[in-house]
């Protein structure tokens, strides 16, 4: 094991490049202990985000080695190359300062996408009763983990391409509420879903559910997307 | 600027001439497998698509389907990897399928009926 | 400024399945007219067919020929596992099928080329 690791780290905001630091290596460290020790011992100015640095709240995500990961769960071992590592903030998303980035945009396209339940009954109502064995649910559970961590948006070349796409996250939480049983917003979601925005330019390429830190597949809901928005338009709804 | 409603029947009618396309496809390229035998030449070749329905209907499902399919695809490059937009690339779509379309389907008529 | 992802990000199957995919569908698309208008020589008779097909007798030509059977065989397969993603039940990327999409290319472009040279 090498003693000292050479990381680059992003520093700027509207232009910026890599500044290279050396960092102890340590028997188990992860990539946010390796930014965590720069701050505090080499570059107080560096800005970078992390909340409870236990996987839960997927606000560390950074590029690590040029992929989108959580850097609370990647440990050093894994992802370091001849004891070089390579720290940047998310792709497509404008970089504040250094490691931080914009997140506004992300979550925007999240309500966009009609990512908000909106259900007819009130509290004199009875209890909905939503088998979970059923089809629709079972489809909404594999999507309702998601924790908005950006990962699944920066690993996605479309979003790249496209700057009006919603993204996989966007577009899996549509999934999860047009799943929903009790929505009765579901005619306007499949019209804010369709189309070039939407569903329509995902080419299933993937990145976002090979990179998921919790294992969810935007692909397939977004595939579940394509079928409904192709039946409403054949019906003429959308 | 075509809206969410035509981009998703696009979409479908992208995959739908696809699905049409595949089974086309395989058959084009097992004809092209045999063709190819002992080299191509005009006269086997015409000796096999001359006066023959078959092949006239086969071929001009399979133009047609490159018509719908082939401009919808190049849409998307055009727009994602070049970044194109707006109506020229609709127009230039339109053009390149009515391209396909008229040679293609006159190609069918060259080696059926001419 | 935002940053966007380099080939690190794009290093998996289903990814380099998009990009044959995407960049075998533009170079059939490029080769479409000029498959049309010299099968389209038919119409000015036999003669002119057979002229255009002895002068792409030459190994260039076939080489040629090969590797269009092979982006076409390349796109049709890699297109069906697109439909199966989109259309059929779940079952995940299918890199199964990337694999087969492959194994048809290969077995479909040495098909040709023993047709070639037989």
């Amino acid at each position: 094991m090498t003693k000292n690791l050479k990381v680059k780290i992003w520093r700027g905001g509207k232009e910026g490049g890599f500044a290279t630091f050396d960092v102890p290596r340590q028997e188990n460290q992860t990539v946010l202990d390796v930014v965590t020790y720069v701050q505090r011992n080499l570059d107080p100015l560096l800005a970078y985000r992390f909340a409870c640095r236990v996987g839960m709240c997927g606000s560390c995500a950074m590029t690590v080695n040029g992929v989108a990961r959580w850097t609370c769960r990647t440990n050093v071992s894994k992802v370091e190359k001849d004891g070089r590592l390579e720290i940047a903030p998310l792709s497509h998303l404008p970089i504040i300062k250094d490691l931080v980035t914009d997140m506004r945009e992300f979550f925007d396209k999240g309500a966009r996408a009609k990512g908000q339940f909106k259900g007819k009954q009130n509290r004199q109502d009875e209890f909905a009763r939503v088998d979970p064995k059923s089809k629709e649910r079972i489809a909404a559970n594999a999507g309702i983990e998601c924790i908005g961590c950006g990962v699944c948006y920066a690993s996605c070349d479309v979003v790249g391409w496209r700057p009006e796409y919603l993204g996989p996250a966007a577009l899996n939480r549509a999934w999860t509420l047009v799943n929903d049983v009790r929505d009765i917003q579901q005619t306007e979601r499949l019209k804010v879903v369709a189309g070039d925005a939407g569903c329509n330019s995902c080419h299933s390429l993937g990145s976002c559910s090979e990179r998921c830190p919790k294992q969810i597949e935007p692909t397939a809901g977004i595939a579940g997307l394509k079928m409904l928005v192709a039946m409403a338009a054949l019906r003429g709804e959308i | 600027m075509t809206s969410s409603r035509t981009q998703a029947k696009l979409w479908y009618w992208q995959r739908a001439s696809a699905m049409v396309m595949a089974v086309c496809v395989l058959g084009h390229l097992a004809v092209m497998i045999y063709a190819v035998r002992g080299g191509l030449s005009a006269a086997e070749i015409l000796g096999r698509t001359h006066g023959s329905r078959l092949f006239a209907s086969l071929y001009t499902l399979l133009v047609l389907a490159c018509a719908v399919h082939v401009p919808i695809g190049l849409v998307a490059i055009a727009e994602e990897w070049a970044g194109w937009r707006g109506s020229k690339v609709t127009i230039g779509a339109g053009l390149f399928s009515a391209l396909i379309a008229i040679m293609g389907l006159r190609t069918v008529y060259g080696v059926v009926a001419a | 400024m935002t940053r966007i992802n380099d080939f690190r990000a794009r290093n998996h199957p289903a990814y380099w399945a998009f990009v044959v995919h995407r960049v075998s569908g533009l170079a059939l698309a490029a080769f479409l007219p000029v498959h049309f208008w010299a099968m389209g020589l038919a119409i000015q008779g036999e003669v002119a067919l057979d002229g255009f097909l002895r002068f792409t007798d030459q190994a260039l030509f076939k080489f040629g020929e090969w590797g269009l059977v092979l982006l076409l065989a390349l796109h049709m397969m890699g297109g069906v596992r697109i439909l199966l993603v989109e259309f059929g039940p779940w079952s995940g990327l299918r890199k199964n099928w990337i694999a087969g999409t492959l194994g048809f290319g290969i077995a479909t472009s040495l098909a040709f080329a023993l047709a070639l040279i037989s």
